[in-house]
């Protein structure tokens, strides 16, 4: 393979991989900056999936094609409703954020599989007849190098990813009610003071990330395994969370770190036919994502800070 | 209502709470509850085969509910159980088939101190990351889990020369007994069970009856007030974590030099780490408590496989009533508001 070749190989690829994590990562990211903690991303996107392959099978006579789009937009709702549990047992119960993040994420596996086996009688559900598709974007894919690159084969969820990124950047520190997620999660009895209602602006911020997350895990499963079983969402939302942990709580920082990971998975899974690469052994570039995400909290790469009432439930008149 | 009562109830309650979500979603989805529940009964309790592989299940839970209970005791949230059972399984799987030549009465504790020494390293990672450099343990333990999970695989590819398993143990280092095999009508029972008790005195004795299981539950109570009381925090972070480890590891062996008598490649972690976290919740952090938590959630998951077959459903609703428990007990707050504003209530009559 030439050095052109592996390129053309390679950059659609990690395009591919990062959507999901890019997706999921500003999610969890939106969480997060309200002040709760993302774990639960995982098991939203495990819901995103489920929804959206199922949507695609069940409306796909009716819509033909076009069912990708219903299928996106339940996937949406389907994770904005289900964070729903997240944000009653974090923001009004008061729960433990850590622990109501696994327990969703353990609800949420165990809850779609047991939903696949009610309706389809089985342990994974059918291939969906219409899968995300590759398509070319005219003029753009023209451009010398760079057209093949980058235009030639893309998915319409990787330019949502992009768009959403962007848009979250602009949202959280351009408009006043991203200023007001991030008051609640830095110093939630300030923006109290200053008559915003902490509750509400968390309960969006862990709903955003419900649908963001929804989206992602829909987009995971119609591009690469285009079915649903218990293994379709396996850690991508704990990589998602590292690329935003990289990217420090930041939406381009995330964006940034989730393309660079989705090269990693690229690597681990194609790196076989790739000259150089196919010399590392694949296990180095399975655990690089987790490995530069210890690295990066350990300061390495730079400190990164959370944001500081992250994981802190808010308790009115409490000091 | 006494704090002592409150808290033996909030778990009761959401144990209660659980199973009958569990019930309403079987009914939801059109399935008989009661035929549900009678096989997830009979799947525990059937027949002397059942219980020995109920027990059995509840071996690991026991030792992860453990870890995670010892952490939490201490502060701390170690959620790499599952990464530090991984290690400990591998580690275990190779000390049994690698090393030959030895008797038993070696050569089997030599294959549990591996495993408690690769879990116990596993977690020393996170403690370290914790007290030197301020990593969230939370994240770090993820990441690690991860890491773990491929690690091994990536070690039993080429300790089976690209196999998928390990070679089994050796008979000196299985934890596997006759009579208990037969007393069981041939299930898959051992001696684990012998080696999850003996961990939780030791927890409790740690914990209850030395200088530094008291230093530890300070630096947990308040990391300030230890550190002021001349306790050096840093240092037991990482002895909490590392201990915490211990567990986890032998965790892994009972499943390598019991169960399965070798590591495998796994597709994804097991969730007995996970699952540990539900078991220490219910268990209120205390060994004893952990005792009854892994009981119960060991049999309800052995028990769970009997439901596709006796009433036909699916066993994942044990799953999810496991994660209602969890999501009700880590709710305990409104719980306890609750209880509190009843208990006032009868008191005014």
């Amino acid at each position: 393979m030439s050095f052109l070749e592996v390129l053309y190989f390679i950059v659609p690829s990690a395009l591919l991989y990062a959507t999901p994590l890019i997706l999921t990562g500003i999610g969890a990211l939106f969480s997060e900056r309200a002040g709760v903690i993302g774990l639960g991303v995982e098991g939203l996107m495990i819901v995103g999936a489920f929804t959206g392959i199922y949507i695609n099978l069940e409306y796909y006579d009716d819509f033909g094609r076009n069912v990708i789009w219903l299928a996106l937009l339940a996937s949406l709702l389907a994770g904005a409703i289900f964070s729903l549990i997240i944000a009653i047992a974090a923001v009004t119960f008061r729960a433990d954020q850590t622990v109501t993040g696994v327990a969703l994420n353990m609800l949420a596996a165990a809850i779609t599989v047991f939903l696949v086996k009610l309706i389809y009688g089985k342990g994974q559900t059918d291939m969906v007849q219409a899968p995300l598709q590759r398509f070319e974007i005219p003029y753009l894919s023209d451009i010398p190098f760079l057209g093949p690159l980058l235009f030639h084969n893309v998915y319409s969820t990787t330019i949502i990813a992009f768009i959403v990124a962007i848009g979250a950047w602009f949202v959280l520190y351009k408009m006043p009610f991203g200023l007001r997620i991030r008051a609640v999660g830095e110093h939630p009895m300030a923006a109290d003071t200053m008559g915003i209602n902490v509750a509400k602006m968390r309960y969006i911020g862990v709903m955003i990330s419900g649908a963001l997350a929804g989206v992602g895990g829909a987009s995971l499963a119609m591009t690469s395994s285009s079915d649903f079983s218990a293994s379709t969402v396996a850690g991508q939302g704990f990589i998602a969370i590292a690329a935003m942990i990289f990217g420090k709580w930041h939406p381009i920082g995330t964006l940034g770190a989730a393309l660079f990971f989705g090269l990693a998975q690229t690597l681990s899974i194609g790196g076989g036919n790739i000259p150089y690469i196919q010399q590392i052994p694949p296990v180095i570039l399975q655990v690089l994502p987790y490995v530069l995400t210890i690295l990066a909290l350990a300061g390495f790469v730079g400190k990164a800070v959370a944001p500081k009432a992250s994981g802190v439930p808010y308790i009115k008149g409490k000091r | 209502m006494s704090n002592r009562v409150v808290n033996l109830l909030v778990p009761l309650i959401s144990v209660v709470l659980g199973l009958l979500v569990g019930g309403i979603v079987m009914v939801v989805s059109g399935y008989d509850a009661i035929d549900g529940y009678t096989a997830l009964w009979n799947g525990i309790f059937g027949d002397s085969y059942s219980i020995g592989n109920t027990i059995r299940q509840i071996t690991p839970y026991i030792l992860a509910g453990l870890a995670v209970a010892f952490a939490f005791r201490t502060g701390l949230f170690n959620i790499g159980v599952e990464g530090q059972l991984l290690m400990g399984w591998l580690a275990a799987a190779y000390v049994g088939y690698a090393i030959e030549g030895l008797p038993r009465i070696i050569h089997l504790p030599l294959a549990l101190l591996a495993a408690a020494a690769a879990g116990a390293f596993w977690a020393f990672i996170v403690g370290f990351l914790k007290a030197r450099l301020q990593v969230h343990e939370v994240i770090a333990s993820i990441m690690l889990n991860y890491t773990a999970l491929y690690l091994t695989n990536a070690a039993i590819k080429s300790l089976s020369d690209g196999g998928f398993k390990t070679p089994t143990v050796l008979e000196s280092a299985t934890l596997r007994n006759q009579w208990l095999r037969e007393i069981t009508d041939n299930s898959s029972l051992h001696l684990g069970i012998i080696v999850a008790l003996i961990m939780v005195v030791v927890m409790w004795f740690i914990l209850e009856k030395t200088t530094r299981g008291y230093e530890l539950k300070a630096v947990g109570f308040n990391k300030n007030a230890a550190e002021y009381a001349g306790m050096n925090v840093n240092r037991n972070i990482i002895l909490a974590m590392t201990i915490s480890g211990v567990f986890a590891g032998l965790g892994g062996a009972m499943e390598a030099l019991g169960t399965y008598q070798n590591a495998s490649i796994k597709a994804a972690a097991s969730g007995i780490g996970f699952d540990g976290i539900a078991v220490a919740l219910l268990g209120a952090n205390n060994p004893i408590g952990v005792f009854f938590g892994a009981s119960l959630f060991g049999s309800l998951k052995y028990g769970s496989l009997n439901m596709p077959n006796e009433a036909g459903i699916p066993e994942e609703i044990v799953s999810i009533i496991i994660a209602v428990i969890i999501l009700f007990v880590a709710s305990g707050y409104i719980l306890r508001v609750g209880l509190q504003k009843f208990g006032k209530k009868k008191e005014g009559k």
